[in-house]
């Protein structure tokens, strides 16, 4: 058997992203699919005029949430017993998936059936249950086509976002007979017909399937209600029909109370698939008698995320409801695709969060991860459509700076410090200035060494024969022209600025 | 009204024409210019790769340098915005314990120069003449930081002589992003060859910007390209007359 498909051992940011942007089917497929979610979703939050508020809203209950996590936590789970649940905490992923594989085989089944779910991808669960003879079969359809395609997903919300039709429509002909039902004969490419051969693939999993695994997007902490917001069904299959439920859920998703889970309502799926309304939202209380599982564990999983909450700045990345918004309009997303970024968590928020999960803050972490704060121009287009209004930016910013301080690249440290050196100091700038310029005519328009990494793309500005500077000190250093008499509005008497910041020492030619 | 023009660090170094065409512009608009030559600058580079613990002295030397004016005018969108949100950051954690107030004084009165001209000035006519058809690029930080909106264009559309076209996907960033260019060359090459290709699209002849650093790179891909446009700061068109 071929080893899983993993994200270990993958190279850098700037590594994985140069075959990335160089892959043309990648490009078309990725500007495509983000461009038309992206248009979706600004025409249905242009809707709401409350959208502004709506977002403040939902920033301000995950923000209050966090801070008395420990309190809500405690009363979901003992809403969740009351209710005939039974509750199981993880501090990692190998205590996490410990758990679920001890529960499947308590049940005597080796299948599973699954709810598409971020957090038993962060696990690694599907791998962990396979090591001890369990199958997981994904139901979602883009899991599928990643799982049928032994592939690694992509994206949050459509984890094949990197695969056309054409290629689905292989995966599935290719695939679908060694794991059950196969692709029906003259299968076409055409979505009414993939959807439907992986309609009648999933159809006799679920009605077979005696046990059932998924995530969840929320907690109610009031009730001990778990919520999954949907748009094919299949997740209300997996959650009904087997006998018994394991939720896997990390622990930043409670939310207090019903009323608070109404502002995320509205919030999460016009972010994520551009819908008013997401069309299927499953909620479940412990266990129902003669109706649904008759036994339900819910595993509360940490795995790092303390560590964030402990962090000040960092710690907003625990709001995100994994709507995928900032993904979609990431300029570099958009031209990279989420493997390169080497984890389940693609794009700006991957890039933000998987950092902190892997204990950036701690000063050690691999090149790898240490690459991913790194990943963005900074353009703020993220910021603008998160829901709950993560500064992403502000985040990946402080993130470098932790990087910086685990040892960084000493190379870059030297050069910011004589950057530093030159900027300190007006003087100093001015003489590297005149070294420039005198140097201009000799200046190559390719540089060399590391300057290639600007120039093998881009020409280099030339430089001029005289800095602003200089001309400003030349030209103009005598007393500054008194205002016209049209001025918009008199000097104040204390705008002078003190006397020798207008001179400047002479000439060090 | 007694303006301080902070030119920024690579304004001054690379792009001085910029910077004459600031002062030729303000000066036209009846305001008295004036450079304090202490200025150097404003610790984005640093800030933004993760050195921002270093940057005390660049905030302190911008607040000192700046504190007299009434207004502190900027030809840079990004260096605008880097003062306006992350001085008063750096500052909050500054070993100097003034310096917070200090910042907080200064901080009120930075500008970029489409806002000073219009909301200070309450100006959108400044008399020039630029007979060209141009593209305008709304960089991320102009945009989505400061805030700019319509001004630059506002601005744009009294200029005698000049088509404004529009730029298809004009909010999308160029990829240049500071150190972003060099750190992921082949991701911001990539950006910056989709912001050509939408600009060549145009038809237009100069694509114009608020942000030389951006224009830096937009205009060193279009070199490489040989697409024959070429790049202009906002502030060079709109100091330019038919005289
Ligand atoms: S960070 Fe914000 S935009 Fe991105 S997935 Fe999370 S909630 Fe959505």
């Amino acid at each position: 058997m071929t080893p899983p498909p993993t994200f270990l051992g993958m190279p850098p940011f700037p590594e994985a992203a140069r075959s990335a942007v160089s892959n043309p089917q990648l490009r078309h497929n990725l500007r495509k699919a983000t461009h038309t979610i992206r248009d979706k979703r600004a025409h249905v939050v242009g809707e709401l005029s409350d959208w502004a508020e709506l977002r403040a809203a939902g920033a301000a209950i995950k923000d209050r949430t966090l801070r008395r996590l420990d309190e809500y936590l405690v009363a979901a789970e003992a809403a969740v017993t009351a209710a005939g649940g039974t509750v199981h905490w993880a501090a990692d992923a190998a205590e996490a998936n410990r758990i679920v594989a001890d529960l499947v085989r308590a049940t005597g089944e080796t299948e599973v059936v699954k709810v598409k779910s971020m957090v038993t991808q962060e696990i690694g669960l599907n791998e962990a249950l396979a090591a001890e003879g369990i199958r997981a079969y994904e139901t979602d359809l883009a899991e599928l086509i990643v799982q049928l395609g032994d592939d690694l997903p992509s994206h949050i919300l459509v984890p094949a976002i990197h695969r056309n039709r054409a290629e689905i429509r292989e995966i599935f002909v290719r695939e679908m007979a060694e794991w059950g039902v196969p692709a029906p004969p003259g299968l076409t490419d055409e979505p009414a017909a993939l959807a439907e051969a992986a309609r009648r693939h999933l159809r006799e999993r679920f009605l077979s399937a005696k046990v059932a695994v998924s995530g969840a997007n929320f907690l109610v902490a009031e009730t001990g209600t778990l919520v999954v917001v949907e748009s094919e069904g299949n997740g209300r299959m997996c959650l009904t029909l087997p006998e018994t439920l394991i939720s896997v859920v990390g622990i930043e998703k409670v939310v207090p109370t019903w009323a608070d889970l109404e502002v995320f309502l509205q919030l999460l799926p016009r972010s994520s698939t551009g819908e008013r309304m997401n069309p299927y939202t499953s909620t479940w209380t412990g266990v129902t008698p003669g109706d649904g599982p008759r036994d339900f564990h819910l595993v509360l999983l940490d795995n790092g995320r303390t560590d964030v909450l402990a962090d000040t700045t960092g710690r907003q990345a625990l709001r995100c409801i994994r709507c995928s918004a900032c993904l979609n309009v990431c300029p570099v997303y958009e031209r990279t695709g989420g493997h390169a970024y080497g984890s389940v968590y693609p794009g700006p928020i991957g890039a933000i969060l998987v950092p902190q999960l892997r204990g950036v803050a701690s000063g050690k972490v691999d090149p790898q991860t240490a690459s991913l704060p790194y990943a963005s121009s900074l353009c703020g287009a993220c910021y603008e459509v998160c829901p709950v209004a993560i500064d992403i930016p502000e985040v990946l910013v402080h993130l470098r700076e932790q990087v910086v301080e685990g040892g960084g690249h000493r190379a870059e440290r030297a050069a910011m410090r004589a950057a530093e050196w030159v900027l300190d100091d007006a003087k100093r700038l001015r003489t590297v200035q005149r070294v420039a310029a005198r140097s201009r005519r000799l200046l190559p328009r390719r540089a060399p060494g590391p300057g290639a990494a600007w120039s093998d793309s881009r020409a280099l500005p030339e430089v001029p024969a005289r800095s602003f500077r200089d001309w400003w000190v030349r030209e103009r250093s005598a007393p500054p022209p008194q205002p016209p008499a049209a001025s918009p509005q008199p000097p104040a008497a204390s705008a002078q600025p003190p006397a020798e910041q207008n001179r400047i020492e002479e000439d060090d030619r | 009204m007694r303006v301080g023009l902070f030119i920024t660090c690579v304004n001054d170094t690379l792009y001085p024409r910029t910077g004459q065409a600031v002062v030729r512009l303000l000066e036209r608009l009846g305001c008295t210019v004036d450079f304090p030559t202490a200025q150097t600058c404003c610790g984005q580079m640093h800030w933004n790769t993760g050195y921002g613990k270093r940057i005390e002295p660049m905030v302190a030397g911008f607040a000192d340098t700046f504190a007299g004016y009434d207004a502190v005018v900027t030809p840079s969108g990004s260096c605008g915005a880097m003062i306006r949100d992350n001085h008063p950051r750096a500052a909050a954690r500054a070993a100097d314990p003034g310096l917070s107030a200090r910042v907080a004084a200064v901080v009120p009165k930075v500008y970029d120069l489409t806002e000073f001209i219009v909301d200070v000035l309450g100006v959108t006519d400044v008399g020039a003449y630029f007979p060209h058809r141009v593209v305008y690029h709304p960089t991320c930080h102009s945009r989505r930081l400061l805030g700019l909106g319509d001004r630059p264009t506002a601005l744009l559309r009294e200029v005698r002589g000049l088509e404004l076209v529009d730029l298809p996907g004009e909010e999308e960033c160029c990829g240049f992003g500071g150190t972003f260019a060099v750190k992921n060359p082949d991701v911001s090459t990539a950006m910056g060859a989709d912001k050509v290709r939408h600009a060549a699209g145009t038809g237009a002849e100069v694509l114009c910007a608020a942000d030389n650093s951006c224009l830096m790179h937009i205009g060193g891909l279009m070199d490489r390209q040989r697409t024959g446009m070429r790049v202009v700061h906002l502030a060079e068109i709109l100091a330019s007359t038919a005289g």
